[in-house]
């Protein structure tokens, strides 16, 4: 496949996947706010979804107080934000229809219509219809398009791209979803949590669709150190690390060529502590400087995997 | 000059249904307005969910148009096809003939029969073409000849488009669209498909690979997703399950062309170009080029890669050598043509710049090397005043222009806002040339939707119709 289209097609996901996690976080945010009553608490739950992508420097650049409207306007419809899910519709649309020969027609109906679909979006009608019910439209539209990858396209080497993009950035969102809550939640490993804070665990649990697992596998009330085991090491959890981690190290075992050695072993050695690593220990070395190590290396692993894939090298092997 | 009344597709003179036509008038008269508005609604919104668009040029960047798309049929008889089928072979491989032969031995203008100045002074004319063998002599595998039908019903050749011919995604899609639209008129009568148009091409391109290439490995190339048809590059190379690459997935050493591959460097035999000649390769003729690959060129002379259509293939559709198509055929082939000619005056010579300046009101004048139906003058839709301004460009350089009588082109009715009207139309086959000369019945319809206009381009808001060829 072409170096070209292979990369397109990995962004194309990334960018899918980003804005199904953009909306589960604004949902969280916004689920929480309605929480409490005192609007100064309500606004500080709207630093969250700009600590987790890491937006609140651009943000605060252009707005002078953060509060609800301006956050989801920001982070839902804004076009001058990259990654607003705006964005990232955008993006997903025109990466698609650069690979259109590569991908199924009814891939690129769904990522076609979606973005005919936000164009039309703006604030009053966002409000108009529910906020939460355009997050569901958000994650709906991304359910419907890994479906429809998975029952038309077929298991070549575009399939595999495509998985790469989608496990890479799912990865970092979920790291990034549990750095910032935990952050905000749990100033210590041992602080008894009240009526509030369960919520707001359940509620970091329902962004990453894991509720039910968590009461499935642990038949027990929501404590934090099962949530980051959960989301971390457990391997059935389709948005955990470990998860994500071991189907980039096999998609990459699957499509490895001359050069792409160093991109198998980083995602190799990632994996592989995640395999056999233990929460206590995670613990011990501190859960922010866990997840921060983390992004560091799949974000070190990202340039990898450009350098061996998307740009390779030019000459002919004599 | 009073203008003959147009040839109607669809009514006969008396007001009477033609034959062909009949199943689809049956359906108008019998299906109630709301039904039809919903059918053409439908067609509307599937065609923007699929994304059959095309970018507008001298608008601003990346916008986006859809292609009006009608769904009265453009319905011809199939016999008729059959007559219009053997014109277009017989043109096409007296076309390619004259390219193998302006490119070798120059008979035809060592004969007089087409004035070699003509050709050799040509912008269009490749000397880097001259004495290279092109595998099995053919240089225009894909060419879109445009036809247009006249008052009195008789078919003639608008002109030939040799070069990067488009169309033929939105001639499918059309079709799949009235399928499903209309699957009842599909199934009362015999309608030829078309949709093994790709299969065609496919095998038209595995022909033209270079001697002892068994399997060659074909590839697509498209200047980019900004270009106006680009939509349709995608699509056909889907349909035919070949890579879709730009020039910078392209490098060329020793002569041999590669892809840029995840596992590394692909040979590749035989490029679908959809890129002018002048951008192929910077090293050869646009230096400034950013959408072509170096060295291509050299390669392709060295017989490494076939260029599906060959370089230099604009000699042969230019509107300053139109005229002489006829006498290619005679040449060539030792035939008399089939398909007709438009009658066209050459302003280069001094009686035919007399004539068209004294009549401008009723001719059609138009830049010799345009495309696209830009920078030309509808004489009987002129003002005065745009008559007196194009006559100064005529005679600052004549040799550059050609006229013809206006057409009365044919109509067909066609739904617009005040309900069905009569529009103009033309036809485009695409016409496929490998080990034979191959099509699927019809081709492309554009109608010009404006009212009275004769000017059928999409980007001058044309739209287009399937083409019915039934038996």
């Amino acid at each position: 496949m072409l170096s070209r289209t292979a990369s397109t097609l990995y962004w194309m996901s990334r960018y899918v996947e980003r804005a199904e996690n953009t909306a589960r976080i604004l949902d969280v945010a916004y689920r929480m706010s309605l929480l409490t009553k005192d609007p100064d608490l309500q606004d500080q739950e709207w630093f969250a979804p700009l600590n987790i992508t890491g937006t609140l420097f651009p943000f605060s650049g252009r707005h002078s107080i953060v509060c609800a409207k301006e956050v989801l306007h920001f982070m839902a419809l804004d076009p001058d934000n990259p990654s607003s899910i705006y964005n990232c519709a955008k993006q997903a649309r025109e990466n698609a229809r650069a690979v259109r020969g590569s991908i199924t027609s009814e891939m690129w109906e769904v990522l076609n219509a979606t973005w005919l679909e936000m164009q039309n979006m703006d604030e009053d009608r966002l409000y108009a219809r529910g906020i939460s019910t355009f997050f569901e439209w958000v994650k709906e539209r991304s359910h419907l398009f890994r479906g429809v990858t998975f029952g038309t396209i077929r298991r070549d080497e575009a399939f595999q791209f495509h998985r790469l993009g989608t496990y890479m950035e799912r990865a970092d969102n979920t790291a990034r979803i549990l750095d910032v809550k935990y952050h905000v939640l749990l100033p210590s490993i041992t602080d008894v949590g009240g009526a509030v804070d369960y919520y707001q665990w359940s509620a970091v649990l329902r962004s990453v669709s894991a509720f039910e697992s968590y009461r499935k596998v642990y038949r027990d009330t929501v404590s934090p150190l099962r949530i980051a085991e959960l989301l971390i090491l457990r391997d059935d959890i389709p948005r955990s690390l470990h998860f994500c981690l071991r189907d980039v190290y096999k998609i990459l075992v699957d499509v490895q060529n001359r050069n792409s050695a160093e991109a198998t072993r980083q995602a190799g050695e990632i994996y592989a502590a995640l395999q056999f690593g233990r929460m206590s220990d995670i613990f011990n070395t501190g859960l922010h400087e866990y997840l921060t190590d983390f992004l560091a290396s799949t974000d070190k692993l990202g340039a990898e995997i450009n350098r061996s894939f998307f740009a390779p090298e030019l000459q002919v092997a004599s | 000059m009073a203008l003959k009344p147009f040839y109607n597709e669809m009514y006969a003179e008396d007001g009477s249904v033609r034959p062909q036509y009949a199943a689809f008038a049956d359906w108008l008269n019998n299906t109630p307005p709301e039904k039809i508005a919903q059918n053409r609604q439908a067609a509307d919104l599937l065609f923007h969910r699929v994304g059959i668009t095309f970018a507008v040029y001298g608008e601003t960047t990346g916008t986006e148009r859809l292609i009006p798309f009608d769904i009265v049929p453009h319905v011809i008889p199939g016999r008729k096809w059959e007559e219009m089928a053997r014109g277009l072979t017989q043109r096409i491989s007296a076309l390619n003939a004259f390219l193998h032969d302006v490119y070798h031995e120059q008979n035809i203008l060592k004969a007089g029969k087409v004035p070699a100045d003509k050709v050799l002074e040509n912008s269009q004319f490749r000397p880097e073409m001259m004495h290279v063998n092109v595998p099995g002599g053919i240089y225009a595998h894909v060419a879109g000849i445009d036809l247009v039908k006249d008052a009195d019903g008789e078919y003639y050749v608008l002109e030939d488009n040799l070069r990067t011919p488009s169309g033929v995604s939105y001639l499918l899609e059309n079709r799949k669209m009235m399928m499903r639209l209309f699957p009842e008129l599909f199934a009362a009568q015999t309608i030829r498909p078309v949709d093994h148009y790709p299969d065609l091409l496919l095998e038209t391109l595995r022909n033209a690979a270079p001697i002892g290439v068994d399997n060659p490995t074909i590839v697509l190339m498209t200047p980019g997703h900004f270009n106006s048809a680009y939509f349709e590059h995608a699509f056909l190379a889907q349909q035919m399950g070949i890579e879709l690459v730009e020039g910078i997935d392209l490098f060329v050493q020793d002569d041999t062309v590669f892809m840029r591959t995840t596992q590394g460097p692909q040979k590749v035999d035989v490029i679908y170009r959809r890129i002018d000649d002048d951008f192929i390769d910077p090293l050869a003729f646009r230096s400034d080029s950013m959408l072509g690959v170096p060295g291509l060129m050299k390669a392709y002379r060295a017989g490494r890669v076939t260029l599906a259509n060959a370089v230099g293939t604009g000699i042969a559709d230019d509107k300053s050598l139109y005229p002489y198509v006829p006498d290619m055929i005679r040449f060539y082939l030792g035939e008399e043509p089939i398909l007709k000619n438009v009658h066209t005056w050459m302003l280069g010579r001094k009686e035919d710049l007399d004539y068209v300046i004294a009549n401008m009101q009723d001719l059609v004048i138009k830049e010799a090397q345009g495309s696209g139906g830009y920078g030309m003058l509808v004489g009987p839709t002129s003002t005065k005043d745009e008559r007196e301004r194009y006559k100064q460009r005529v005679l600052d350089a004549p040799e550059r222009f050609i006229a013809q009588p206006t057409l009365s082109l044919s109509t067909c009715p066609t739904f617009t806002d005040k309900g069905l009207a009569p529009r103009h139309i033309d036809l485009r086959p695409y016409v496929l040339s490998g080990k034979s000369v191959n099509f699927v019945p019809g081709g492309l319809t554009r109608v010009a939707l404006r009212e009275g206009s004769l000017v059928v381009n999409s980007s001058q808001g044309g739209g287009v119709k399937d083409t019915w060829i039934v038996d």
